[in-house]
């Protein structure tokens, strides 16, 4: 579980979150979601570390992870996996290379048990015969999946998530949302995905966050998000004529 | 002021993060070993073109600036010895590849920011700046000495088939030229400037990739900042070594 405790932080004097609260719990799909802009990326660079934020508390089960010396925040880290917007492979590295970094880095483990680790996880994310290709060579989902694969190899606790499905058509994206599901099923993941598709939120959204010019404006799970009375939020669902028309009819 | 006293700064913190100890010293020394063939052997070539051809120039140009009979001519090879070691071997090399892997260092590591790589690399628990920059400064204080040895090498060897082929100095003359009256201190003093000038290049680059914040423009910014600075370090540095070595 993940907790985060009325955090603010601030770009050169402008506030990007705003006293945030919120609990993300473990094995479930915690989403958060909302418009471009909204502070979900600071929001979830701040929770693992990579921005230092002005105020508030952010813990991982009973650790101040904001107060934690470099150390102490390697020790959470190890626990950690991430997902980043343009997936963030390493371009000198192979796809293997890639899921195998972790493991060279932070396990004591042969080089046979690592080449069984980084099977097994290249085979769970579906990438078959492409071991050795190079980043600049796999397509956007393809990117993304191996990235999923780095980001499992160490078995994290914490999965987050940035924008997973951007840039990809729909019927991958949704296979990456599925994927992102079944992992944090699997293994009793915190996982935490920052979107602004609607497709993700109504398939994989178990919690779901709506933030709005870094304040956090409503909190729900994928079937409360239909009958929500948060104008901002509902301006966000419903931004397609289509949508409102339905709605309306539906009223 | 306020700004560069600020860079100063971060540029020692980033020193400080790059000198900490190595995670894994295993993987290190992989990346270390790639980074000698990257930045090391990679550079034999225009380093052996360049210092060729400026050896083949300094002999001329000594050759016809010496005209005067008083002049014995196997000056034009002491000459071409001693400005090619003591000056061109070290420092003219340093700001060739301060332009060669100053500016491939800082769009490598600045092309990784700003693709979120070194994010990455932070979220693993990686020490990113000591695992991208170390290896780098490792690889080149031990390589670049080498380069400096291969300059004077192919530079004299230059002069040479330029003063012979030219006609204006013998071969023997030029040979009994580059042994006579030589000091090994200057090689010395030669590999002392390169090893601070291995440390210019690769740290400023580094430092100057390792804070890019935006995207590709600023990643060729990056490099081009890289390249300036490292140079005008190396000139600066060159003044102040040769007054400390050489009084």
């Amino acid at each position: 579980m993940i907790s985060v405790k009325n955090l603010n932080k601030s770009f050169n004097g402008i506030s990007v979150l705003n006293n945030i609260s919120v609990t993300f719990e473990t094995g479930k799909t915690n989403l958060i979601i909302g418009r471009s802009g909204s502070g979900k990326t600071v929001l979830l660079k701040s929770i693992v570390g990579l921005h230092e934020v002005e105020s508030g508390e952010i813990w991982y089960e009973d650790t101040l992870f904001n107060k934690l010396d470099f150390a102490g925040k390697k020790e959470i880290r190890s626990e950690i996996g991430m997902l980043f917007q343009g997936s963030a492979l390493f371009d000198s590295l192979t796809v293997e290379q890639n899921v195998r970094f972790p493991l060279d880095m932070f396990t004591d483990k042969s080089p046979a048990e690592k080449n069984e680790r980084v099977d097994f996880c290249l085979n769970r994310v579906n990438i078959i015969n492409a071991n050795k290709l190079f980043p600049s060579e796999l397509s956007g989902g393809m990117k993304k999946r191996v990235a999923i694969a780095r980001a499992i190899s160490l078995n994290p606790k914490y999965l987050f998530c940035d924008e997973p499905n951007s840039g990809l058509d729909p019927i991958t994206a949704i296979l990456i949302d599925e994927l992102i599901k079944e992992l944090t099923e699997e293994y009793s993941m915190t996982t935490i995905v920052n979107t602004h598709d609607m497709n993700s939120v109504m398939e994989i959204g178990e919690k779901i966050i709506f933030i709005s010019d870094g304040v956090k404006c409503w909190e729900g799970n994928k079937n409360e998000i239909l009958s929500s009375d948060c104008e901002t939020l509902n301006d966000f669902v419903f931004a397609n004529a289509l949508a409102k028309k339905l709605r309306s009819k539906e009223k | 002021m306020i700004k560069f006293l600020t860079q100063i700064g971060l540029y020692f913190l980033l020193l400080k993060k790059v000198f900490s100890k190595p995670e894994k010293p295993s993987v290190y020394y992989k990346q270390t070993m790639r980074e000698f063939v990257y930045l090391g052997l990679y550079s034999v070539g225009i380093i052996a073109i360049i210092s060729f051809f400026m050896g083949a120039v300094i002999t001329l140009q000594t050759a016809y600036n010496t005209e005067n009979p008083i002049y014995p001519t196997y000056l034009i090879g002491l000459g071409c010895r001693d400005s090619i070691i003591l000056e061109f071997s070290s420092t003219v090399a340093a700001l060739i590849l301060a332009g060669k892997v100053g500016s491939n260092i800082a769009s490598e590591i600045g092309t990784m920011r700003v693709t979120e790589q070194i994010d990455a690399l932070e979220i693993m628990g990686v020490n990113s700046a000591s695992y991208l920059i170390l290896p780098k400064i490792i690889a080149t204080l031990l390589f670049n000495p080498v380069l400096t040895l291969i300059a004077i090498i192919v530079g004299i060897f230059g002069g040479w088939i330029a003063g012979t082929l030219s006609g204006v100095i013998t071969s023997e003359n030029f040979i009994y030229g580059i042994q006579y009256a030589f000091i090994p201190y200057y090689i010395t003093y030669s590999m002392i400037k390169t090893v601070f000038f291995a440390f210019i290049i690769t740290s400023v680059s580094g430092f100057q990739g390792y804070y890019v914040n935006g995207g590709s423009l600023e990643v060729g910014r990056a490099s081009t900042k890289a390249v300036v600075y490292s140079s005008v370090l190396i000139l600066l540095f060159n003044v102040i070594l040769t007054q400390l070595l050489l009084s």
